[in-house]
């Protein structure tokens, strides 16, 4: 699920679970959904993209995205 | 031997009538003079007669109040210059004075023209906007949004320049997460142009990034030049994703900056808004999770509550039940009590009970000889039947 998909879900399972006539058991399965995306989102928040790539066209016209050093 | 104006000695041809020149030899001698004379120089006047011929050369007059010179310019010139003048635009010419020996007429060969204020670039401008703008390619509604969470970036500019110095910078701090693809290019330069283009089109073919930005740092007007051209322009207008222009400059507004989906300001205001602050986000995520947790417990709460409600609402009717049947009881009893024989008994009366405890109530139940009991108000007496009448 990208980002923004998951961020999307979690103000929907926020949103249901604050309104007051939410019945008991469902309340337990959005939280713990809820808790999924948070701790998928918050992952791919910290997740590191190394380096700056470069996009090379071959002759062929494949792609390849590179380091710059190599 | 040469032709010098001082040179009219006997001996010099066009001396005397017989060693007349010819014509020609007399406007290319002018012209070798004139070129030889007059270093490429800078000349300030106004405009008239503007002609662009079919081979591609142009012809105008160079004037003002006192004098004028015919004035050319050849066809290969004629590409570095942004836009034919108009007429009765004061502009500065640069070039060589010359002679064209087949007229006989001295003429001004134009290398570099600018008019007053940028106005060829101005001119330039305007005609490139308006063609754009005939194609609807500057209409408000084409501009497309931006991805609210882009994974992939690309960046159309110099791999050396300050531009994506500016924008690696500004990612790695907000974005870290964001992957970030250079697609380089002269920003600058004869072939800036083409390889701009190029450089669009390949990301476009490649279409793996979420948005483009296109960008430089800052510059002189010159230096922007490759960003006011129609063709590159034209090949952003033709991205299949949403696009950024960053050019470094912000007081003047590049073509490109108008056909983007988005303007930048500068390289890093382009990262700024493309990508959303990671320190946000996290902050967001935190804010998210405690609100789930909080309303999480409240529902828990309440259910406990609830469930106390019950209890006690369900000890309550027991209790009530309860008391319910003991007054059923109380009355029950009473109303037996009054039925009860026993009562009977206090009155003075007697009953007749079989050892059994059955009451012997007809005269057909005692038999001769029958043990019974006779049972009175204050006890039991053993008794028989001595006879039968």
């Amino acid at each position: 699920m990208s980002f923004e998909k998951q961020l999307k879900r979690l103000e929907e399972i926020v949103g249901e679970l604050e309104s007051d006539e939410i019945e008991l058991d469902r309340a337990l399965a959005l939280f713990e959904e809820g808790v999924k995306h948070l701790r998928a989102a918050t992952e791919s928040l910290s997740k590191a993209e190394g380096q700056v790539k470069r996009l090379v066209e071959r002759a062929d016209g494949s792609f390849e995205v590179i380091s710059p050093r190599e | 031997m040469g032709l010098g104006l001082s040179a009219l000695d006997d001996a010099a041809p066009g001396a005397d009538a017989t060693s007349a020149i010819t014509v020609h030899t007399l406007t290319s001698t002018a012209r070798d003079v004139l070129e030889g004379a007059f270093p490429p120089i800078w000349v300030r006047g106004e405009v008239t007669g503007f002609k662009a011929h079919r081979n591609g050369h142009w012809y105008f007059t160079l004037r003002d109040r006192m004098a004028q010179v015919r004035a050319v310019v050849w066809s290969r010139d004629t590409r570095s210059i942004p836009a034919t003048p108009d007429e009765g635009m004061t502009v500065s010419a640069f070039g060589a004075l010359s002679v064209y020996p087949q007229k006989g007429e001295m003429q001004f060969l134009v290398r570099k023209l600018e008019a007053e204020g940028d106005g060829l670039w101005r001119k330039r401008f305007e005609q490139t906007r308006a063609r754009l703008e005939a194609d609807g390619l500057l209409a408000i509604e084409r501009k497309r949004r931006l991805p609210a969470f882009p994974r992939v970036v690309a960046v159309v500019t110099s791999p050396d320049g300050a531009a994506l110095h500016d924008i690696v910078a500004v990612m790695r701090r907000r974005a870290p997460s964001v992957a970030l693809v250079v697609v380089p290019a002269a920003v600058q330069g004869d072939t800036a142009v083409k390889e701009l283009c190029a450089a669009i089109e390949r990301v476009g073919r490649w279409n793996r990034a979420d948005l483009v930005i296109i960008g430089r740092g800052g510059g002189s007007r010159e230096d922007l030049q490759a960003f006011n051209d129609e063709r590159v322009a034209r090949a952003l207008a033709a991205c299949p994703m949403p696009t950024v222009s960053a050019v470094g400059h912000e007081v003047d507004v590049t073509i490109c900056d108008m056909v983007a989906d988005v303007r930048a300001p500068t390289p890093s205001a382009a990262a700024e808004t493309v990508v959303r602050d990671r320190a946000e986000l996290d902050s967001r995520l935190g804010t998210m999770g405690q609100r789930m947790s909080r309303a999480l417990l409240k529902r828990c709460d309440r259910a406990k509550a609830e469930l106390q409600w019950a209890a006690s609402a369900l000890r309550d009717r027991l209790v009530r039940a309860a008391e319910r049947k003991r007054a059923r009881l109380t009355e029950l009893g009473g109303r037996l009590n009054a039925l009860s024989p026993l009562a009977t008994l206090h009155r003075g009366y007697a009953v007749a009970r079989a050892a059994d405890g059955r009451a012997l109530t007809s005269v057909e139940s005692f038999a001769a000889g029958l043990r019974f009991r006779l049972v009175l108000k204050d006890g039991e007496i053993p008794a028989r039947v001595a006879e039968r009448l």
